[in-house]
């Protein structure tokens, strides 16, 4: 038996979608708190310029247009279940879990190709910050792709399809932390 | 009393409801998601961490009163390594495995659907998770005591490049431990404060305004607001420190690039708030006492929120105060040393309320009351020191010294020992359905308050006096080894050794009112809020589902002119 507590709704919001605007505000300082330390060693350290120039921004340019795309699907998704359309919305939620898997198979080549060419982790300021906050996203976008998984699944029996909407908003914070991170990784050389 | 509230002593039969659902034995506290027995499992792991943290503190003073002894106990004497390890897990314990657990996990996830009328957290599971994630953090970091090297030794604050190399700090393993466990702790509370807040937001009983909430709920959620925006620019902070711990990057690492300072200001960015993240839970704790016990409303209801709301906003601009000494420039030092200032402000204005709430009411000098009235003494002592440390120029004189040590246990000791105290005797017909011996609990009293003052006002003095903190064996430099400073350190170790003896009194009372106390009633205080309309211990689910209180009222409307009784609970109707 569901408490009643979680049936009860005193702002008029539902009770998932506030605690999704809570996660996203600790993920926000999680990632301001990486992202401020590194423009500011950036602004101390204009040699990081040299490393940046290595980075593949047409690689980097393709996986902003995949996940830009998978946020979409995500939104088509959302309309689907707010039509009651269950298992279409399933449907836009496999195409947004496909996006997440093409942005990590780039990823992984592009990891792959940099660390072959001796570009690793330890081999100076820019790179230690590069592989941990592109890292730290990666691993949101898995865990945003698993639970959007499970997410999928109910809702093709057309069950809990509010989630449909929950796991959107979160892919859009996903989404726009890439936003950030593209420019000061790959652009600013 | 209404027939409502009549009604609900007749609550007998639910228990029985309720009895079979999920599985039973053990297995039922491991696997529970009743928010009372989660709160439990918070306040005993708490309790059990606060006796390894008071075991720490008893053996480093020892070893200072009495440097090269054989601690009793101890298996021996301290080495240099040992004390620093003892110090170093005494602060990150006692902070955040005692004073975080008990005062916002235990007591929020006990109290806030109780007082706001709900049944249980909005998120059963994930209470379970943060308990369960919580508990593996606290394996991690007894385990970190015990690996080989040692435990980590560089302080609570973990300040790179010590924390980062081992070849500099010698605990390769200890550290690390260290490190993920605060990190596993941190995301516990995230989930568990996730939980309070929405659960404030959007299960409150029908007729309860966001100014009907009692003053702890409120205090615990802000707390929770202010630890979940704090926590995580430490948490990247703590990712990196891990990598540069294990993978050998130089974030905090000159040589490469990086810079030790940035650890400094990530941690302080959470460091500080923290501070209200535990104080603000304790203050609400004394807010429920003294109205109970003075019966008189409480003085400036909404003056208090919007005060702690203030608080909230400017512990967010204080943190560089921790770094005077830190070669900062002098200007933003003054920036910070103003925001220091001002915070005070609101804190004073908090102290301002007690009293006034105190003002010409009816007082009852019970246990829970006594340790309320401590609690605004004493923090009232660690306020006021801690305008000379947020004041640039003083600082450089005192930073590091014991005054500062003196300064953040006047604070952190009324928070995290008294407010819990006040808390503990205050809820425990509540929570285990019998009352607490009143003369074990006020000789309990009088020797923790005595011996506490005893221990800390001599740091003060040996502070003043150039005594720096860390350090091993003062009869290692001559200025400090006098006569007089050795006595002063002698008598704080003694009067610690009285007041750890204190507790055992504690402990007997708790046991013997668990076994042979008087029967509580459902209302023993005679207090307003909602916990105090269900049976003592109250069932799983708390009311019985048809019976869901419903509010009407503030929980602060005692010695009404013109009602009979002098309080007035928030679910009667009249």
């Amino acid at each position: 038996m569901r408490p009643i507590a979680t049936t009860r709704a005193a702002t008029g919001t539902a009770t998932g979608k506030l605690a999704v605007w809570w996660v996203l505000a600790s993920e926000v300082v999680i990632f301001g708190g990486l992202l401020a330390s590194y423009v500011m060693f950036r602004l101390g350290h204009p040699e990081w310029a040299d490393a940046a120039a290595v980075t593949n921004t047409y690689i980097g340019a393709f996986n902003t247009w995949v996940l830009l795309t998978s946020s979409l699907t995500a939104v088509l998704a959302h309309q689907a279940a707010e039509r009651g359309d269950g298992k279409r919305a399933a449907r836009w939620l496999y195409c947004t879990i496909l996006g997440a898997a093409t942005f990590i198979g780039v990823k992984t080549y592009e990891w792959w190709y940099e660390i072959s060419h001796g570009y690793t982790i330890t081999s100076n300021g820019f790179w230690a910050f590069y592989y941990s906050a592109a890292g730290l996203h990666a691993f949101h976008v898995i865990a945003g792709a698993v639970i959007m998984a499970f997410v999928a699944r109910d809702a093709a029996r057309g069950r809990e399809l509010h989630r449909v909407e929950l796991i959107g908003i979160y892919w859009h914070f996903v989404d726009i932390v890439w936003i950030f991170l593209f420019p000061l990784l790959y652009i600013a050389k | 009393m209404s027939e409502l509230a009549v009604d609900l002593t007749h609550g007998d039969a639910h228990h029985d409801d309720h009895a079979d659902h999920g599985p039973q034995g053990w297995l039922k506290y491991l696997w529970s998601t009743d928010h009372k027995v989660i709160a439990m499992q918070y306040m005993f792991t708490g309790m059990f961490m606060a006796l390894i943290g008071g075991f720490m503190a008893y053996v480093f003073r020892m070893q200072l009163a009495f440097p090269g002894i054989e601690v009793p106990g101890y298996f021996g004497s301290v080495s240099p390594g040992e004390y620093n390890a003892l110090v170093t897990n005494h602060g990150t314990i006692m902070i955040f495995w005692v004073a975080m657990p008990v005062l916002l996990a235990a007591f929020g996830n006990y109290l806030i659907p109780l007082m706001v009328g709900a049944d249980d957290m909005v998120f059963p599971k994930i209470n379970r998770l943060s308990f369960q994630v919580f508990f593996v953090s606290t394996i991690v970091i007894l385990a970190s005591l015990v690996v080989e090297g040692g435990g980590f030794a560089g302080a609570w604050t973990a300040y790179p490049p010590l924390s980062a190399d081992s070849t500099y700090n010698l605990t390769p393993l200890g550290s690390t431990l260290w490190l993920i466990g605060v990190g596993l702790e941190f995301v516990a509370f995230l989930l568990g404060g996730i939980n309070f807040i929405t659960t404030l937001m959007n299960s409150r009983a029908p007729g309860m305004r966001a100014f009907d909430v009692p003053i702890v709920v409120w205090m615990i959620v802000v707390a929770s607001i202010l630890f979940m925006l704090s926590v995580g620019p430490l948490l990247a902070g703590a990712i990196m420190l891990l990598f540069d711990q294990t993978l050998g990057t130089g974030f905090f690492n000159p040589a490469t690039g990086g810079d030790p300072i940035l650890w400094q200001h990530l941690f302080w960015f959470f460091g500080h708030p923290e501070v209200y993240v535990v104080l603000l839970p304790a203050m609400g704790v004394v807010i429920e006492i003294i109205t109970t016990f003075a019966r008189k409303k409480l003085f400036a209801y909404r003056t208090v929120i919007f005060t702690i709301v203030a608080t909230g906003v400017l512990s967010f601009f204080v943190w560089a105060h921790h770094q005077f000494v830190a070669g900062i420039d002098p200007r933003m030092a003054n920036i910070f040393t103003v925001t220091t200032l001002l915070i005070s402000v609101p804190i004073a204005e908090l102290c301002f309320i007690y009293i006034a709430t105190l003002y010409r009411g009816s007082i009852t000098l019970s246990t829970p009351m006594l340790w309320g009235l401590a609690f605004v003494a004493e923090f009232l002592i660690g306020g006021v020191t801690g305008i000379f440390l947020g004041a640039a120029g003083a600082d450089i004189y005192f930073h590091d010294t014991y005054f500062v040590l003196a300064h953040f246990h006047y604070t952190f000791f009324p928070i995290a020992i008294i407010g819990t105290f006040a808390a503990f005797t205050y809820w425990f017909p509540k929570m285990f359905g019998k009352m607490m011996s009143e003369r074990l609990g006020k000789w309990h009293f009088w020797f923790t308050i005595i011996p506490f003052n005893v221990i800390f006002i001599p740091l003060f003095v040996l502070g003043m006096g150039g005594q720096h903190r860390r350090i091993y064996n003062y009869q290692h430099f001559p200025e400090l080894a006098g006569d007089g400073f050795q006595s002063m350190r002698i008598i704080a170790t003694v009067a610690l050794l009285v007041m750890l003896a204190a507790q055992f009194i504690f402990f007997y009372n708790c046991f013997r009112s668990w076994r042979a106390g008087a029967k509580a009633s459902k209302n023993p205080w005679k207090a307003n809020s909602l916990e105090w309309t269900t049976e003592s211990p109250p069932p799983h689910g708390n009311w019985r589902p048809d019976r869901m209180p419903v509010v009407y009222r503030g929980p602060y409307e005692y010695s009404v002119p013109g009602r009979e009784k002098d309080y007035w609970p928030q679910n009667e109707p009249k």
